[in-house]
């Protein structure tokens, strides 16, 4: 396979300026990945300044609602900053430094990634800029304040839809004219290799973790994984570990946004209702329409209104050793309650796509079944984009 | 070998009367596609050389501004690639000008790249620009292209290496497009040595001829490039005018920028 290529998906679909940059982060990768006095600081970073290990937690009440599988739950909700984003924002931070980079870029949809870059800037004494859509500004504005406290410039793009793709390309704009001085933390396991790559490594943490948290726990592999995919970082990180041969045993679930049904523009399934294209940097499944323009995307969380998915996932998805599916908007806000109702735990919107999938599958299994349900942020973000949905307006 | 393409026989020509190409660029579709197919034969009346068509697309990252909103006005317009090759399939019967297309990759990847090298050339296009499609990628559809005298221009920037210029250099045919600036369509150009540095660079490597783009507005600019490379390629401050001047307010400025192209001193 050429490398960067996950099958026919990935490669690089980026202007020519930024081909010295990706080979110099391609480099820095394969080199710091192996010196252990960088792995030694990310460790410790990892230890004492996001929380990990995070905990694997069996949902008692919650599996026993559901009266089937054991549901457990990894609870990257607990990791700093509130999400897994942060697992990757402190990885790049850290190699940014090590190559020398004054200055860090990033997107952000929901607000979360750009939050984590915001905190791993501050934490390493990095200049900031986060690209936000205007229009997801307005829906997170709690989290433009806090990017804004931790010393972060947050850039309004009120381009095409205002949303993360516009946010994307401008901070691929930006990137071009800055390449020299400027490391752009892309937030998941997309774009232009070596991102895909980098991104899942430094993701994997979390399903390392996971393995040998239930081998303690239930003495055996879980049956089932079950993970949300926008662009798909919590979910590679938690499967990756999963992939080899000797684990085909264990089946693993992503879950796409299904918004408001397949049609175009009213969801974000890439699977169900997209086609092979090219966007922002790697070859990989998209929504587009038949002359290859990028069709908006819909779903009530930020985090997975997405056109295009990273295209590992493509790759697992054609060859069968990932299921993919998806929940409607209402399905993923009645699993939002349910996990806050039994377990008192509020999921981040994104993580209730996961939810809700359990939710339906767990009753159809023995209660010898296991499942693992990343739960790959928590939901203080959304509480008031809850309650507005709700019909509360404070 | 393959028959001389358009292209390359503007530029022998233009080479043998040691004279620079003039490339001006405009977004099919901005305003109309009627109006886009008036303008190239406008364009070839006040001297351009090869006209560079835009193909609109929804998320164009490498251009700025001017063009994206160029390209949503065109999209709205309901403007497709296939619509930009029927226009250049009628232009055919008026003007044997060379022209570029400057696509994003993935409406000719939707297309099917060998219908799209098929239809292209039926339909008299005689080059592409794809600035997301780097040279060491897509190596069947790149090939393909040759086989089918469809010149692939490929860019370089200021950041490119030795390594980079000599994959352009190779997988280039007509010519070579170096980006002026480290940067994005319409920002400006800092007209100084290392543009020129870097052209000879390239020239060292490849015998085929150079133009240089991105950021160039004034006569002025236009002429201190022209004295550089062989060719100029003016885009945003074009298209700009398209929207804000007056016809004839256009033709001056066109007419403007080809004579500073054409009078440029070498070196």
């Amino acid at each position: 396979m050429k490398e960067g290529y996950f099958g026919v998906y990935g490669g690089r679909f980026v202007p020519e300026t930024l081909v010295p940059a990706l080979d110099e982060l391609d480099e820095a990768y394969k080199t710091y990945f192996k010196d252990k006095a960088f792995l030694d600081e990310l460790d410790i970073l990892r230890k004492y300044y996001i929380g990990r290990p995070t905990p694997l937690y069996y949902a008692k009440r919650f599996s026993e609602s559901l009266g089937g599988a054991k549901v457990y739950l990894k609870r990257e909700d607990i990791a700093h900053t509130g999400a897994h984003k942060i697992n990757n924002a402190v990885g790049q931070a850290l190699l940014a430094k090590a190559m020398g980079k004054k200055r860090l870029i990033a997107e952000t949809g929901a607000g979360q990634h750009g939050v984590a870059t915001a905190t791993a800037a501050a934490l390493l004494g990095l200049e900031c800029d986060v690209y936000m859509g205007t229009l997801d500004m307005k829906r997170q504005s709690l989290n433009v304040f806090r990017m804004k406290l931790l010393g972060a410039r947050v850039v309004a793009v009120d381009t095409g839809a205002q949303i993360l793709k516009d946010a994307i390309n401008e901070a691929l704009r930006d990137w071009t004219t800055n390449v020299k001085t400027t490391h752009y933390v892309l937030g998941t396991a997309f774009g232009p290799h070596p991102y895909p790559s980098l991104v899942r490594e430094l993701q994997s943490v979390i399903g390392i973790e996971a393995k040998a948290q239930i081998l303690d726990m239930e003495g055996r592999l879980p049956n089932y994984l079950i993970a949300c995919v926008g662009g798909g970082s919590n979910a590679i990180g938690l499967f990756h570990p999963f992939l080899d041969d000797l684990d085909s045993r264990v089946n693993m679930i992503g879950v796409e946004a299904g918004g408001l049904g397949i049609e175009p523009e009213r969801h974000a399934a890439r699977f169900a209702g997209g086609s092979i294209g090219v966007f922002q940097g790697c070859k990989s499944y998209l929504l587009q329409d038949e002359d290859g323009n990028v069709l908006n995307t819909h779903s009530v969380s930020a985090g997975l209104d997405y056109s295009s998915v990273g295209p590992e996932h493509s790759y697992l998805h054609d060859i069968g050793k990932v299921s993919y599916t998806y929940v409607t908007d209402d399905e993923a806000l009645r699993a939002f309650d349910e996990l806050a109702l039994k377990e008192g735990i509020i999921p981040a919107l994104e993580s209730a796509h996961a939810v809700a999938h359990a939710i339906k599958l767990a009753p159809t299994l023995a209660s010898t079944q296991l499942i693992v349900v990343n739960l790959s942020g928590r939901g203080d973000k959304d509480v008031q984009h809850v309650a507005n949905i709700k019909g509360v307006h404070f | 070998m393959y028959a001389k393409t358009r292209i390359s026989a503007a530029f022998d020509d233009l080479i043998n009367k040691k004279a620079k190409a003039f490339i001006p660029y405009i977004m099919a579709g901005d305003p109309d596609l009627d109006k886009t197919a008036e303008l190239v034969l406008t364009l070839e009346d006040c001297g351009a050389d090869i006209i560079e068509l835009g193909v609109p697309f929804s998320d164009p990252l490498a251009d700025g501004p001017t063009i994206q909103r160029a390209a949503e006005r065109a999209l709205a317009k309901g403007v497709t690639l296939k619509k930009v090759l029927t226009l250049v399939s009628g232009l055919r019967k008026k003007t044997n000008i060379p022209i570029v297309l400057m696509t994003y990759y993935n409406p000719v990847f939707k297309y099917g790249g060998g219908e799209f090298i098929k239809d292209a050339t039926e339909c008299g296009v005689d080059g592409i620009i794809v600035p997301d499609l780097l040279p060491d990628e897509e190596e069947t559809f790149i090939t393909n292209c040759k086989t089918y005298a469809l010149d692939t221009i490929f860019l370089l920037a200021p950041t490119s290496t030795t390594k980079r210029v000599q994959l352009a250099a190779i997988k280039s045919t007509g010519f070579i497009y170096y980006v002026s600036i480290t940067g994005i369509t319409g920002a400006n150009i800092i007209l100084e040595s290392s543009i020129a540095q870097m052209v000879n660079t390239i020239r060292e490597t490849s015998q085929k001829p150079v133009a240089v783009g991105f950021g160039i507005k004034t006569p002025a600019e236009a002429r201190q490039v022209a004295r550089i490379a062989d060719g100029v390629i003016v885009g945003s401050s074009i298209v700009k005018a398209i929207n804000d001047s007056s016809l004839d307010e256009l033709k001056t400025y066109i007419r403007a920028l080809t004579e500073a192209i054409k009078t440029a001193p070498d070196g």
